[in-house]
């Protein structure tokens, strides 16, 4: 009897071993249409030449270790980076979208580096069903245009203009601030934000030319000198925040510039100089490269011959989302996509999972003020959720 | 409206208008120049402005300056500001030179439409202004801070710094020099024949081409100073800052009456000005609405710009 029984498991057991196999060939037989794990492709979509690529090359090089580690692990069976230069801008997004939708390889996308290219490709994706985790995005908005293969690897705005409206506020404790955006859709919202927390503390606010576009700010300049304020915040990215920062030091203004993720680079300091740039602080709803799990840090030294920057660690970690998906067997978008709204796991910079509208959990989410100390962009502290 | 804002700044705005002002006034001398001898647009001089620019800062750096040395003492300040004028005026010079013998000067000799130099100089202008930014990796490249931006003095209250003083200086000077020029030297009285009566000229023994060079060559060196002047005040360059800047000043030309010399700086300096006040009283996302606005209104009343064109007429 109990010889029987054994047979008889071991019979299931065969049959459900030979139906796994033809489960397997019959999913690989598909593959060759679609797909297969091996020669599939993930993307980095972001600004990799362009007066704002700084960020964008900090993020594809952090991908590229991603892709590296998991080809020299399966290396039956590589993955190969398909990278998109979308100069940061919006008009050339859709375009490289289509690109991206139209090449059948590509199974998963990290990026749009910025929100306002992410603006515009999302609909693109969300039609072509390809999922895109963008590491660097931060604009609330994005989230709420139920699009479903949109996923943030960081907090939004929302956690980081309070973070640095909160520390203008407390750390500093600036009475008087002034509030500077560059008209995009990532700049504006995070002035929106900061201007919120301060309420009346805001004693002026103006609005410039974002993308290279300005070089010559001496009217608000002229207006932030005149209303001699403790604080200044600018929401934009770091080319013009550097002018301002060294047209306004250059006028006598000594007020500290307070800034968002955008201007969170190296780069910074060389659009300002080196004195001017001194003491600025910059937020980031991210936690410094240095503070990143693991060999991350000497790997992507390794790889890439330099430091890791902002978001190199965020977008290595999207990758792995993707990769990881990859491994499973996810060789499909629409099985990439489910894949990835149902991820929770570690990465080297935070813990993941993706709440409604593909916003990262907020509970996961940490934001960190740094400050330019002798030319360098060091860590000052984690602002504290308030 | 901010009307406070305004009146209280409108010293400081003034003089920072006028000093941005004055660059757009050297880059126009370019457009109007050209446009006075050839009835041509020349859309590639916002990149014969860049190429000074850059060749300004790479001297710098030859001599081991960047955007974090300090210099002192004012025998080397005025040494590194007078080889690094030379040198972007020769660059410029010479980039507005190929820009004609390369772009122009063919079709000019096959007769081609008003269409085709259109055609060539905005590819022109992209092609160059492209090649900088490959070669930059498209980043920002740092000039050392050569002149102090702290106030020398103080003029009815608005403090007055030595960028602004070099700026508006250098700028008045190389028009004085560049209107005494057409006005008074033989070449000069060329390039007005040819403004005037290209065919007559050349019957009169007027060499067109030589003409036409000259016209090139003294555009593109006032183009090169004011690169310098841009570098020294803004002290960070891009290869992409071109295209505004030049669109600025072929606004300020056309302000002032393009065609005419004395109309590129009164539009040049108008134009500076009106955008510094327009940032005061609207706030600056207004800056060029109000800039161009300004110039619409006005050709509605005034078609011909406000000191109406005349190169060819010997009024300038």
């Amino acid at each position: 009897m109990r010889q029987k029984l054994a047979r008889v498991i071991g019979g299931v057991a065969m049959l459900a071993l030979v139906a796994g196999g033809t489960a397997c060939s019959s999913g690989s037989d598909e593959e060759e249409a679609g797909g297969s794990a091996c020669g599939s492709k993930i993307a980095f979509f972001g600004a990799l030449t362009g007066s704002s690529a700084a960020l964008g090359i900090n993020e594809k090089n952090g991908v590229k270790l991603a892709v590296d580690k998991y080809n020299k692990e399966n290396a039956d069976c590589k993955v190969e980076l398909a990278e998109l230069d979308s100069q940061g801008s919006p008009d050339q997004a859709p375009g490289l979208a289509q690109k991206a939708i139209d090449d059948t390889k590509i199974l998963g996308v990290v990026g749009p580096a910025y929100s306002g290219e992410s603006e515009a490709a999302g609909p693109l994706f969300n039609e072509a069903g390809l999922v895109t985790i963008t590491a660097s995005a931060t604009n609330p908005k994005l989230a709420q245009q139920k699009w479903k293969t949109f996923f943030r690897a960081v907090g939004n705005d929302l956690s980081q203009g309070p973070a640095a409206g909160s520390y203008i506020k407390n750390v500093l404790k600036a009475d008087k601030a002034y509030v500077i955006d560059d008209q995009s859709a990532y700049g504006a919202g995070l002035a929106d934000e900061v201007k919120k927390v301060l309420g009346s503390a805001v004693a002026g606010s103006d609005k410039v030319q974002g993308e290279g576009k300005q070089t010559d700010f001496s009217a608000v300049v002229t207006k932030v000198k005149a209303a001699n304020v403790k604080a200044i915040f600018y929401g934009g990215y770091y080319q013009e925040a550097g002018l301002i920062r060294k047209q306004l030091t250059a006028a006598g203004v000594t007020a500290p510039l307070i800034a968002g993720d955008g201007v969170n680079d190296g780069a910074y300091i060389t659009s300002a100089g080196q004195a001017a740039a001194e003491g600025t602080i910059l937020t980031c709803p991210c936690q410094p490269s240095t503070e990143a799990r693991g060999s991350f840090a000497a790997d992507y030294k390794a790889l890439n011959g330099t430091d890791p920057g902002t978001y190199s660690d965020t977008a290595y970690d999207a990758a792995n989302i993707l990769l990881a998906g990859i491994k499973a067997g996810k060789t499909t978008r629409e099985g990439l996509l489910e894949f990835v709204k149902g991820y929770s796991g570690e990465g080297v910079a935070a813990s993941y999972k993706f709440v409604e509208g593909g916003e990262l959990d907020p509970a996961q989410v940490k934001v960190w003020a740094f400050k330019v100390t002798g030319g360098k962009v060091v860590p000052d502290q984690e602002i504290p959720k308030s | 409206m901010d009307f406070d804002g305004l009146f209280s700044n409108i010293g400081t705005l003034t003089t920072t208008g006028l000093t941005q002002g004055a660059i757009y006034a050297l880059v126009a001398l370019g457009y109007t120049l050209v446009y006075g001898v050839l009835r041509l647009i020349n859309f590639a001089h916002s990149e014969v402005f860049i190429a000074g620019a850059f060749a300004a800062i790479w001297t710098w750096n030859g001599f081991g300056l960047d955007q974090d040395s300090s210099v002192t003492g004012l025998g080397s300040i005025l040494f590194y500001l007078l080889v690094a004028m030379i040198v972007a005026a020769i660059a410029s010079a010479g980039t507005a030179t190929v820009i004609e013998r390369v772009a122009y000067r063919p079709l000019r000799k096959r007769n081609a439409p008003p269409l085709a130099f259109l055609i060539t100089a905005i590819g022109a202008s992209i092609a160059i202004s492209e090649a900088f930014g490959v070669y930059t990796r498209r980043l920002p490249q740092g000039a050392p801070q050569l002149v102090s931006p702290k106030p020398l003095f103080h003029l009815f209250g608005v403090p007055i710094d030595g960028v602004q003083l070099l700026t508006i200086g250098a700028a008045l000077a190389m028009m004085i020099g560049l209107d005494l020029f057409i006005n008074r030297s033989r070449t000069g009285r060329g390039i007005r024949a040819v403004a005037q009566d290209p065919n007559t000229a050349a019957l009169m023994g007027v060499n067109k081409d030589r003409i036409i060079l000259m016209v090139f060559i003294a555009g593109g060196s006032m183009a090169g100073v004011a690169g310098l002047l841009y570098d020294v005040r803004i002290q960070t360059l891009t290869y992409s800052v071109g295209f505004l800047l030049g669109l600025k000043a072929f606004t300020a030309a056309v302000l002032g009456g393009i065609g005419n010399l004395r109309g590129a700086l009164v539009g040049g300096l108008l134009l500076g000005v009106v955008e510094n006040y327009a940032s005061g009283l609207f706030g600056s996302q207004w800056k060029d609405f109000a800039a161009f606005a300004v110039l619409v209104v006005l050709l509605m009343f005034r078609p011909t710009g406000l000191l109406g064109e005349s190169l060819g007429r010997a009024r300038a």
